[in-house]
């Protein structure tokens, strides 16, 4: 195992790491809110780590500027779109937990996804 | 000029499904669900179409999407499997959305219908979308469609029981979902490429260099884990009996028969076209996926015969299920995953099947759906019993059904695999008693005589008069001739799949 690596590469370091919270903090949280900012954390890190797969150190963003084509000016572009598209899908999904979130705590009055469980299972099929 | 005009069909499906699924909004929940039989039954005549133009020419063809060529652009590719599995998904789909039309009726609020025919032409989008595409980028994104539309499915009944459920899936679903798309990352880093052929050659031209093995490992090991969180492989599945055994039955039906489903197929797509079976092989998962397939196969089957309500029990059965499919994948020959594949749809005709019989079942007694309460209802309610009967005797796997053949190709498989012949063997074996013990016991309650009477408020559902639905009489027969015809006619199905899934390489 060759550390030095990871201190040459410490951006996609920092990228897993970040991963690696916002999955323990989706799976493991109790606190719904918690759990949804745990997504987006785990999320923001996959785009980050996307980002900079499409980088190359010196260029600039993929917007034709003063007529200049030549592809050693610009970064590669297709990384950067693919993060747009998975940015859009997150938030819907976070839109959508959110909303989840809201009526479980109308009916519930906690964000305990535990206790929201235990209330469930003692109310029976109503 | 006819030739060609058929190749545009798959494309259609995927826009019909989509721009449907807006339209559903604006109208009224009566049209919208006219709307939704229709765009389901178009999507599967065209699905046939498209079906006989592909077998016919042998060849599975290409279709390009927008301006880009290969490389660059995105693709749609089109095989007889993939063909097949859409026009097998549309008659399930169909069968369930009518079966389940009556139940709709009382658990849904009338003015939110329509939602609920958005989320279910949306589901058709991202399946169909998943079969065809030949983008792996695009396909991540119809998952996480999926999973909305699925969730939103789950939800419709606005209880505090599917609310809890259907949290509890997107939770899950969106670890796997992350996994997944870190594992796309990955290979897109190693091969710069997203297109599952360009893939291919890259990931074989390192395979054979040897360069860059723990990344690639890790990259399929995300993609793998990930699937296999979104389908409820064992450890997994925590969601899934609450989210199959109180959603309204169509749902049911559907999330157990297709949802799973539509991953699973993508994973086979990821096996084959994407990484190469090979690389698979060498990377050791399959012998994960047989292990907790096998777990899964014992631990459902034995929560399924400790459950006391019915559509729980048909859910704790469905991860029993789903662990035979990922223990096929487990045995590493194209063999196993060809019994896979037919696993998939006898599992798909077997359990629809089952959600809307049960959901007969319970409606004639009182509207219950503890096992002891059914106790006659199989006199009750005739057809909904024999369906019953039928499909607890395919989920055994008794001849002429179609579990039947699922599991003669399983034990087939096994036999080439000398290591792994004896444990998959067993597990079959094992969980055929246990599927016997829960199933029949099922049955033999419905069609005891007696008749269930109350001992606190001396109810008796014997008298319980049925109204009659004529469509869900024709729905029963449907499932029941499906199932037939997957457990007599299967030799030309396993070998149009067969050769389907060697046009994948």
């Amino acid at each position: 195992m060759n550390l030095s690596n990871l201190l040459v590469n410490y951006e996609e370091a920092i990228a897993m790491v970040l991963f690696a919270i916002g999955f323990s903090n989706l799976l493991m949280q109790k606190n719904m809110i918690k759990k949804i900012i745990g997504f987006n954390i785990m999320d923001s890190a996959v785009y980050l780590f996307l980002a900079l797969k499409g980088y190359i150190r010196g260029h600039k963003a993929a917007i034709v500027t003063d007529g200049v084509q030549s592809v050693d000016v610009y970064i590669n572009p297709i990384p950067s779109g693919l993060v747009l598209t998975g940015i859009v899908v997150s938030v819907s999904v976070t839109a959508l937990m959110l909303s989840l979130t809201i009526r479980l705590y109308r009916r519930y009055h906690t964000l305990d996804i535990d206790r929201i469980t235990m209330e469930v299972k003692r109310g029976g099929d109503k | 000029m006819k030739l060609e005009f058929v190749r545009n069909f798959p494309l259609f499906c995927i826009i019909l499904t989509l721009f449907s699924g807006p339209l559903s909004m604006i109208l009224s929940g009566r049209k919208a669900r006219y709307l939704n039989l229709g765009v389901i039954t178009a999507v599967g005549v065209m699905s046939f179409l498209v079906l006989a133009e592909v077998s016919g020419s042998g060849n599975p063809y290409v279709y390009r999407m927008g301006h880009f060529p290969a490389p660059w652009g995105n693709e749609i590719r089109v095989g007889p499997l993939e063909a097949f599995m859409a026009l097998f998904f549309c008659i399930i789909m169909l069968l369930s959305m009518i079966g389940g039309m009556y139940e709709r009726k009382s658990e849904i609020v009338e003015s939110k219908e329509n939602l609920y025919y958005i989320m279910v032409n949306l589901l058709l989008t991202s399946l169909i979308a998943l079969i065809y595409t030949n983008d792996l980028f695009t396909a991540y994104v119809f998952v996480e469609i999926n999973t909305i539309s699925a969730c939103g499915m789950i939800m419709i009944k606005q209880n505090g029981r599917t609310l809890e459920a259907s949290v509890r899936y997107m939770i899950m679903s969106l670890l796997g979902s992350g996994m997944l798309l870190l594992g796309i990352c990955f290979l897109y880093g190693l091969t710069g490429h997203l297109l599952m052929s360009n893939i291919q050659e890259s990931v074989a031209r390192i395979a054979a260099a040897g360069t860059y093995h723990p990344p690639l490992m890790v990259a399929v090991g995300l993609m793998c884990v990930g699937l296999a969180i979104k389908s409820a492989l064992f450890p997994f599945h925590s969601w899934l009996p609450d989210a199959y055994g109180y959603s309204t039955t169509s749902s049911a039906a559907i999330l157990s028969s297709l949802v799973s489903k539509g991953y699973i197929f993508l994973l086979i797509k990821i096996f084959y076209r994407v990484i190469g079976f090979d690389v698979i092989l060498n990377s050791r998962i399959i012998n994960l996926f047989f292990v907790f397939g096998i777990a899964g196969m014992m631990f459902g089957s034995i929560s399924a015969s400790r459950e006391n309500n019915i559509r729980r029990m048909i859910a704790f059965s469905s991860v029993a299920q789903i662990g035979y499919i990922y223990m096929g994948f487990g045995l590493g020959t194209t063999l196993g995953v060809m019994a896979s594949i037919y696993h998939i749809l006898s599992h798909a005709a077997t359990k629809s099947l089952l959600f809307v019989a049960a959901s007969g079942l319970s409606e004639c007694s009182g509207g219950s759906k503890e096992i002891s309460r059914l106790t006659g209802a199989g006199y009750r309610n005739r057809m909904a019993g024999v369906a019953f009967t039928v499909g607890a005797l395919s989920m055994i796997g008794f001849p002429l059904f179609s579990g039947f053949i699922s599991k003669i190709l399983f034990a087939q498989a096994a036999v080439d695999e000398v290591g792994k012949m004896l444990p998959t063997l067993i597990a079959l074996a094992l969980s055929t008693i246990l599927n016997v013990i829960y199933f029949m016991r099922a049955v033999l309650i419905i069609y005891t005589p007696t008749g269930y009477v109350s001992a606190e408020s001396g109810e008796n559902y014997t008298q319980v008069r049925m109204r009659m639905h004529p469509e869900k009489s024709i729905v029963f027969t449907g499932f029941i001739l499906l199932n037939l015809v997957l457990g007599l006619m299967s030799q030309p199905i396993v070998e149009l799949c067969s050769r389907g899934l060697g046009m994948f390489e």
